[in-house]
């Protein structure tokens, strides 16, 4: 697959699958291509060659369609609804689905996960520290019910504690709701810990493919990544 | 260019000779038209400042003429000038607050102008001077008497136009200056990359007032040229209608366009008369559609469309495509 | 004393109906950042059916109903065909393509209907009468507030109404929850339009039907809108009945009436220069 942003060309061959209801991590440097690689999926850029989800094609597509679909960003930078409360937010996650009794279901699940949104589901999103907002994103891509989660480099700017308590819950989630998640992160030693495949992205290529576990033993992997 | 130029004035001053009355008086009120887009134009296309209200400058200017005329007694042809003065400052002033609007506020701000320029113009506290709802009444000029001495014979009507036409032509003259100096340069950097000309040391603040002042003076110095060729002066003349007229003016004959001035004048004068034919409304329809229409498929207006004509004749690929348009 | 009252409740009156108009331009603002200057217009167009059906013996109420709903399924169309291409063009181009909308309403009007001054009925009984207050000022009040308060039901209690918000604050972020943020647009268009009509057959019996009627108060909603913020609805309604008020108290005792048009005018610029974000508004920062 390649992608490009207007007539710049970013990615120029990215290939790799994934596995239903894995956690995969995506490894690289800046500017390498991660998160262009995930705007790819959702139809947010150009691209040329196949992404294909549960068997259909879905490169052309649009974004909303392929929300539809069941696939949930959670976008770099968090995109959080600013001036809307957090339940509001998290409502918003659930707007394509018609089942309304799941839905509020669901939303008392996610509460269940992060409580400290309960205590402040009537508070403006935009009032929320960075860990609680990025959160509420994570738990608004919840709310749709998806079969893919990609997630954006959640753990920028938050500190390596509240890393871990989400990551963790992520592992939790993935395990209990059966939901895929394609994992971009700058963060490789916590990535590799999360994840179960993992792919290194250097510009816009993928150079090394394999399991989590095997990457990290890798000496490559280590030095350029990991820092030791 | 040059020899165009030459071969158009040589032409215009051949005009009223060939035509009838009436139609040089149309033709005199194109050259107005002229000036006063040149004027909206130098706002407008080349430093970016949306102004949805000249109907006012064109509106004081003429009200300017009509008030030297009538209440002071100063002759026709000193009443330019003066009106000139009259609007540059005034609309010098009205660029300095303006400085802090951009955009779509300037233009809430002018159109707000615009609208309550009639109810201005009526009130009675002003009546003195306005005529209120009346307006003025003022003289038609006869030619002068050392023309009679040379010979040369021609009627009011005649002589208005050239008179119109050597204002027009000087106007034309300075704009053309100003345009393909330094000034107009920076004009033109202001409207593109406001910030970035800021930090290259143009005094941005004063450029656009300066702008505003003179944009100002040219409008309304058509406004009194105006008053006299048609020979009165009413608040209901000068409605948003008017600034609207000639921003359509200058959307079809071209933005940061000199020609453009010229092929706007023509439309505005002509179009109109056309479209009066099928029906009393029909004129603005026509307006609102040109309008809506260039900027979906000719944003460079008509001098836009004759030059990539020009171009394409004479085999010369255009380098820079955003150049302006003299 | 008696009179300062009066005025003050007029103004109240006149006062909600430029706060309807405002709140169609600061929802047209918050959801594209364009100042909508055709919507006086298309009020003013709305109003002219409503007079047509009532004309052809439509019963007053069947016929606003009607004509809401023609209002609100023209704006929708005016969003998605007119307004779409340029949603994205520099400043000139919108503006332009604004002003022609605004000419175009404007002579079909005065070509359909003429230029002859018409009378629209007020469709509220004499009962309805306060001691100060007529009951067609009575009648426009409680419409206006009526209006309002359904929207704000709307956009706060409802999954539509929620998306819309957020299509209007964040449309990437819309996007990535499933929002059609081009539909919400034009669904934004089209309500507003629906509020500009009710806000024209409101004002229509009292300053007579005319094409050229709506251009002072939408000069009177402008500055309504900016003196509230002009991204705030709340403000919109608070601007709206302030200027109503204002517009009404100056003209009856300091100006004069033909001069009230002036208020706005001052009103606008005076806004702009000095606090451009208005009461409610929030301050916008870029970056360079």
């Amino acid at each position: 697959m390649r992608a490009a942003y207007g007539a710049t060309r970013v990615l120029h061959g990215i290939d790799f699958a994934m596995e239903e209801k894995s956690i995969t991590a995506l490894l690289g440097a800046n500017g390498a291509g991660k998160t262009t690689t995930l705007r790819a999926i959702c139809g947010m850029v150009r691209t040329e060659g196949a992404i294909r989800f549960a068997g259909e094609p879905i490169t052309g597509k649009r974004t909303e369609d392929i929300v539809r679909l069941g696939i949930a960003h959670v976008p770099d930078g968090r995109g959080t609804f600013l001036h809307l409360t957090t339940e509001e937010n998290l409502r918003l996650g659930a707007y394509v689905r018609k089942d309304r009794a799941n839905v509020a279901r669901d939303l008392e699940r996610v509460y269940a996960y992060f409580p400290r949104l309960k205590e402040r589901s009537h508070q403006q999103a935009g009032t929320l520290s960075g860990g609680e907002q990025q959160m509420l994103a994570v738990s608004r891509a919840l709310m749709l019910a998806p079969k893919l989660m990609l997630l954006d480099e959640p753990s920028f700017g938050l500190a390596p504690l509240v890393v871990r308590e989400l990551f963790g819950i992520l592992r939790t989630i993935n395990a209990e709701e059966r939901v895929s998640m394609l994992v971009v992160e700058q963060n490789a030693a916590m990535a590799l810990d999360l994840a179960d495949q993992a792919c290194v992205i250097e510009t816009g290529r993928v150079v090394l493919s394999g399991s989590a576990a095997e990457l990290k033993k890798d000496d490559a992997v280590r030095r350029s990544y990991l820092g030791y | 260019m040059v020899t165009v130029t030459i071969l158009l004035i040589a032409a215009a001053c051949a005009l009223p000779f060939v035509l009838k009355g009436y139609h040089t008086f149309q033709a005199t009120l194109v050259l107005i038209y002229a000036i006063a887009l040149l004027g909206l134009n130098l706002l407008t296309g080349y430093n970016g400042q949306i102004s949805l209200g000249h109907g006012a400058f064109y509106a004081m200017g003429a009200y300017a003429a009509a008030i030297l005329m009538d209440r002071a007694g100063v002759p026709y042809w000193a009443t330019i000038p003066l009106a000139g003065a009259v609007c540059l400052v005034v609309g010098f002033l009205f660029g300095l607050p303006a400085l802090r609007l951009e955009g779509l506020y300037l233009a809430l701000a002018t159109f707000a102008l615009a609208v309550s320029m009639p109810p201005i113009l009526k009130a009675h506290f002003l009546e003195k001077w306005t005529g209120g709802v009346q307006g003025i009444v003022i003289m038609k000029p006869e030619p002068p008497a050392w023309l009679a001495a040379t010979g040369i014979k021609l009627n009011a009507d005649q002589w208005l136009y050239f008179f119109a036409l050597a204002v027009a032509i000087v106007l034309f003259i300075v704009a053309w200056n100003l345009v393909v100096g330094r000034v107009g340069r920076a004009l033109v950097a202001i409207r593109d990359h406001h910030i970035a000309a800021e930090a290259m040391g143009i005094n941005t603040a004063l450029y656009k007032s300066l702008a505003f002042g003179i944009s100002a003076m040219y409008t309304g110095i058509a406004g009194a040229l105006g008053a006299i060729a048609v020979q009165f002066v009413a608040p209901d003349s000068f409605t948003v209608f008017l600034s609207i007229t000639l921003l359509v003016g200058i959307v079809v004959g071209g933005l940061a366009s000199l020609s453009g001035a010229l092929y706007g004048a023509l439309f505005i004068q002509f179009v109109p008369n056309i479209a009066d034919e099928l029906s009393k409304a029909a004129p603005w329809a026509v307006f609102g559609v040109f309008l809506i229409g260039f900027v979906y498929l000719m944003p460079t207006g008509a001098a836009g469309a004759v030059r990539a004509l020009t171009t394409r004749l004479r085999g010369v690929k255009l380098s820079t495509p955003k150049e302006d348009i003299p | 004393m008696e009179a300062v009252l009066l005025q003050f409740l007029a103004g109240l009156a006149t006062g909600s109906i430029y706060a309807s108009l405002a709140l169609a331009l600061v929802m047209i603002y918050q959801a594209t950042h364009l100042v909508n200057f055709a919507q006086g217009e298309m009020a003013m167009f709305a109003t002219y059916i409503a007079w047509a059906l009532i004309n052809a013996g439509m019963p007053y109420w069947a016929a606003f109903l009607l004509t809401v709903a023609f209002a609100f399924v023209f704006g929708v169309l005016i969003e998605r065909v007119v307004i779409r291409p340029v949603e994205n063009a520099p400043v000139l181009a919108v503006v332009a393509v604004f002003i022609g909308l605004l000419v175009i309403l404007n002579s079909i009007a005065g070509w359909i209907f003429t230029y002859t001054i018409k009378s629209f009925p007020s469709p509220f009984p004499a009962a309805l009468g306060i001691r100060y207050m007529s009951p067609h000022q009575v009648g426009a009040l409680l419409v206006t507030l009526a209006v309002l308060a359904l929207l704000y039901v709307f956009f706060r209690f409802t999954p539509l109404g929620l998306a819309m918000r957020a299509a209007a604050q964040n449309p990437v972020s819309s996007r990535l929850v499933g929002i059609r943020v081009g539909w919400m647009l034009a669904l934004g268009w089209g309500l507003a339009a629906a509020v500009g009509a009710i806000a024209g057959m409101m004002v229509a019996p009292i300053v007579y039907l005319d094409p050229n009627m709506m251009a002072g108060i939408l000069l009177y909603a402008f500055a309504a809108a900016l003196l509230g913020g002009i991204d705030s609805p709340g403000g919109a309604v608070v601007g709206g009945l302030l200027v109503g008020v204002l517009e009404n108290l100056l003209g009856a005792f300091v100006i004069g009436n033909e001069l009230k048009l002036v208020v706005a005018l001052v009103l606008i610029v005076g806004v702009l220069l000095v606090r451009p974000s208005g009461f409610f508004g929030s301050v916008h920062v870029s970056r360079v």
